[in-house]
């Protein structure tokens, strides 16, 4: 093993070695089981680098994030927020307007009514089954029609959005946009992998998630209009 | 020449759901909603702390994740969405680590010889804790080489994209990963 050899085989390895000194080399490590040996073992550290796992911090640093962004403002943590009521004059103070409630009360329609259908799509309990337990079968099939409430809701929606539209500045529109036109690809994908294949639980799963997410980001783009 | 390799797309790329819901939370956070930025903060802070972790020391991790996410937060408004919210917090997140490692690295780099620095490397106590701790054998190497190699075989940068951050030439970059992958695969055989 010589130098010459052993400073190209990082490269050899990343297949950025040039051509012809990627023959030469494999030539030589075809007779040279010393060079062969560094080889796997460089292979072993990129290997290792590449499966190495990301760890969050060991105490929460959101708190010190928070503080510093908050510009006087405390802001109250998502988690911290689900378990205590916000001291008055503490928190970030929400207010609706009309539009926004709308809004809102749309989102929580369509998110209801997915979950509504879902619940009704629920096959009957057999005989004898009283005495188990009450659940929700979210594996049941869901194919939502074109005329669903889930579309006719998001329709109003997207009509609501297009009024606002004005009041957004064009990048938000343009992401905005960007964010419908996929997913609304990604709706069409799954009721067309659904009509293959309709009893498929997560395709079902997976358009039900995407048509919430449609309704969530139009809410969000309505009350950004709003907010504007 | 740029070399992208397949798991680099994937470590790099969320799902499309996953990237729409990230760029609508930017966008609200640009708006001043900090509770979207948390949203932001809880998905990536795994990654930057530990990119953090990497390049610069570990009791400065904490301190740097948090200057990562102020600096997003002032930040936000260039976000244009053109690139998923993840590679354009990380790349950031470069930025500000190779910032302050300028400010307070310099000392160190300057008594620590890049040869000497490597065999320092092999040189550690043979512990059976140090024998799987690859982490720990990454953060005994030289700076110059350590940078290169988390940026490249960690992180997924090309050497092209690496000489641009570090404001060196593709071939240097070149060269302190090979040194730095002779160093630990001394470390793994050991």
């Amino acid at each position: 093993m010589t130098d010459r050899w052993t400073e190209q085989l990082s490269e050899y390895l990343d297949g950025t070695l040039p051509n012809a000194e990627r023959a030469a080399l494999d030539a030589h490590l075809a007779t040279c089981a010393e060079c062969r040996e560094t080889l796997d073992e460089l292979r072993r550290v990129t290997d290792r680098a590449r499966g190495l796992d990301d760890r969050p911090p060991t105490k929460d640093l959101w708190a010190g994030i928070a503080a510093r962004i908050g510009s006087g403002t405390a802001v109250v943590s998502i988690d911290s927020a689900r378990n205590r009521v916000p001291a008055a004059g503490t928190a970030r103070r929400l207010s609706f307007s009309v539009p926004q409630a709308i809004a809102a009360g749309i989102a929580l329609v369509a998110v209801s009514s997915a979950a509504m259908w879902l619940s009704m799509r629920t096959p009957s309990a057999p005989a004898g089954s009283a005495s188990q337990r009450p659940s929700i079968d979210l594996n049941t099939s869901w194919q939502p029609p074109v005329d669903s409430t889930v579309d006719q809701v998001v329709m109003q929606m997207r009509h609501m959005v297009s009024q606002e539209r004005s009041r957004l500045d064009t990048g938000t529109v343009r992401i905005l946009e960007k964010n419908l036109a996929i997913i609304d690809s990604a709706i069409a994908e799954a009721r067309r992998a659904l009509a293959q294949d309709p009893n498929n639980n997560y395709l079902n799963h997976h358009l039900a998630d995407t048509m919430r997410r449609k309704a969530d980001l139009l809410r969000r783009a309505s009350a950004l209009g709003v907010r504007t | 020449m740029a070399n992208t390799t397949p798991w680099v797309e994937t470590l790099r790329e969320p799902t499309l759901v996953t990237a729409d819901a990230e760029i609508a939370d930017a966008t609200l956070a640009a708006s001043g909603d900090a509770s979207a930025f948390e949203r932001l903060y809880r998905a990536h802070v795994a990654r930057i702390h530990s990119l953090a972790r990497r390049m610069i020391d570990a009791d400065e991790a904490d301190d740097v994740t948090q200057d990562i996410f102020v600096r997003a937060w002032e930040k936000l408004s260039t976000f244009r969405g053109e690139a998923a919210f993840g590679t354009w917090l990380h790349r950031l997140a470069v930025n500000v680590i190779l910032a302050r490692r300028k400010t307070v690295g310099v000392s160190r780099q300057r008594h620590d010889p890049r040869e000497e620095a490597l065999d320092d490397v092999k040189a550690r106590p043979a512990t059976p804790e140090l024998g799987v701790d690859f982490e720990g054998a990454m953060a005994a190497l030289p700076e110059k080489a350590k940078r290169v190699f988390v940026l490249h075989d960690v992180e997924g940068y090309t050497h092209e994209e690496i000489a641009t951050m570090l404001d060196i030439v593709p071939g240097t970059s070149k060269s302190q990963l090979h040194h730095a992958r002779m160093a630990l695969r001394r470390h793994l055989r050991d």
